[in-house]
């Protein structure tokens, strides 16, 4: 049976209606702690122009955020503060892990700075460098509306995934157990897609 | 560089004192006992009015040495501008030193920083806490018998996940 549909009317998937919104308007909240701060500046100052790509309203409180820029080194006095404010974002919510230091303890390999903030928080995207150009971090940034319209969902079911769970090398303390399809008793915090 | 004469009238009160220079500064290794003394002095009789830094050293392993931990006093005088490094060496069991705050009040931070850093015992400062790492750590990172990654203290943060966040 043929639907006669006007044309100026598109017909699309609400997933990827809401997904299309969300991307292009990231608010980031920008966890400076360091020179990847200084990058980070410049990248929604006007030589730059993050507002090309929607994430230039930069909020100090993370109840207006939901993209979290930790740029630079984390010292582990500061971990429950960074864990704090990503507590308090609203969902849905992104994190990119920008510059060496805040992706691996960079050359701070010492007992004081956390060596990754993927130890201790789910990080979407990477940004290499010490500190990187802010055309890395747009880059980063081009990459995460990408994987949001690829992968979200109105629901935020994209978040629950086995592939957003898998722990990174420094996390093999907390393996992702594998369980037969459609067992009942699944540990806290563990789902079978 | 000290004033002859104050240098002078100190070795006279207090001959323990071993005194080296090094392109014109003034060093002076203080035994432990005498060195609240010798600060009333240099503070009353001779003038300087400033701590400028507190610090430490470590000689664990370090060749030639003969003591555990060195402490360094640098003191300076406003008005002639003279600098003078007092040192003193301490070692285990018994690492107490009397604190320098009575007399200098910008000595409160620094000696928290020592004891923070090394575990130096400030005999007599008003408020000895940890003043960088945080109040339920236990080690004394900057001793050299001390990992350089540390012993996992602080690690025991809860890994916050998607779902539970």
């Amino acid at each position: 049976m043929a639907i006669d549909v006007p044309e100026n009317v598109v017909v699309s998937k609400l997933d990827e209606l809401a997904s299309w919104c969300r991307k292009n308007s990231l608010w980031p909240m920008p966890f400076a702690t360091a020179c990847c701060g200084i990058e980070l500046m410049a990248t929604g100052a006007s030589r730059h122009d993050l507002a090309r790509f929607g994430a230039e309203v930069m909020r100090f409180s993370p109840r207006q955020c939901d993209l979290m820029i930790v740029a630079g080194r984390v010292v582990m006095k500061m971990l429950p503060v960074l864990q704090r404010i990503w507590s308090q974002m609203h969902e849905p919510k992104w994190c990119i892990s920008m510059g060496a230091c805040a992706s691996t303890g960079g050359v701070f390999d010492t007992y004081s700075v956390v060596q990754g903030i993927d130890r201790f928080l789910p990080v979407d995207m990477y940004v290499p460098g010490c500190p990187p150009r802010p055309e890395q971090l747009i880059q980063a940034i081009i990459d995460l509306q990408d994987k949001i319209q690829r992968e979200g969902t109105i629901s935020g079911r994209e978040f629950a995934t086995r592939s957003r769970q898998e722990r990174k090398r420094a996390l093999v303390e907390l393996p992702v157990i594998t369980l037969p399809r459609g067992a009942s008793h699944l540990p806290h915090g563990m789902r079978v897609e | 560089m000290i004033d002859a004469a104050t240098k002078a009238a100190l070795s006279e009160a207090f001959p323990p004192i071993a005194w080296t220079e090094f392109r014109g500064d003034t060093r002076a290794v203080v035994p432990r006992d005498v060195l609240f003394e010798v600060f009333k002095r240099l503070r009353d009789a001779h003038g300087f009015d400033l701590m400028v830094d507190i610090t430490c050293v470590d000689y664990l392993n370090y060749r030639g040495a003969e003591d555990r931990f060195g402490l360094v006093y640098l003191l300076a005088s406003t008005h002639t501008n003279e600098r003078i490094t007092l040192r003193v060496f301490v070692n285990e069991p018994d690492l107490s030193v009397p604190s320098a705050v009575a007399l200098w009040e910008g000595a409160n931070w620094l000696e928290r920083e020592v004891w923070d850093m090394f575990g130096i015992p400030f005999e007599g400062h008003p408020d000895l806490r940890r003043i960088l790492m945080p109040e339920e750590f236990t080690a004394f990172p900057l001793r050299k018998d001390y990992p350089l990654q540390g012993r996992g203290e602080r690690h025991n943060f809860p890994v916050l996940h998607r779902e539970d966040a």
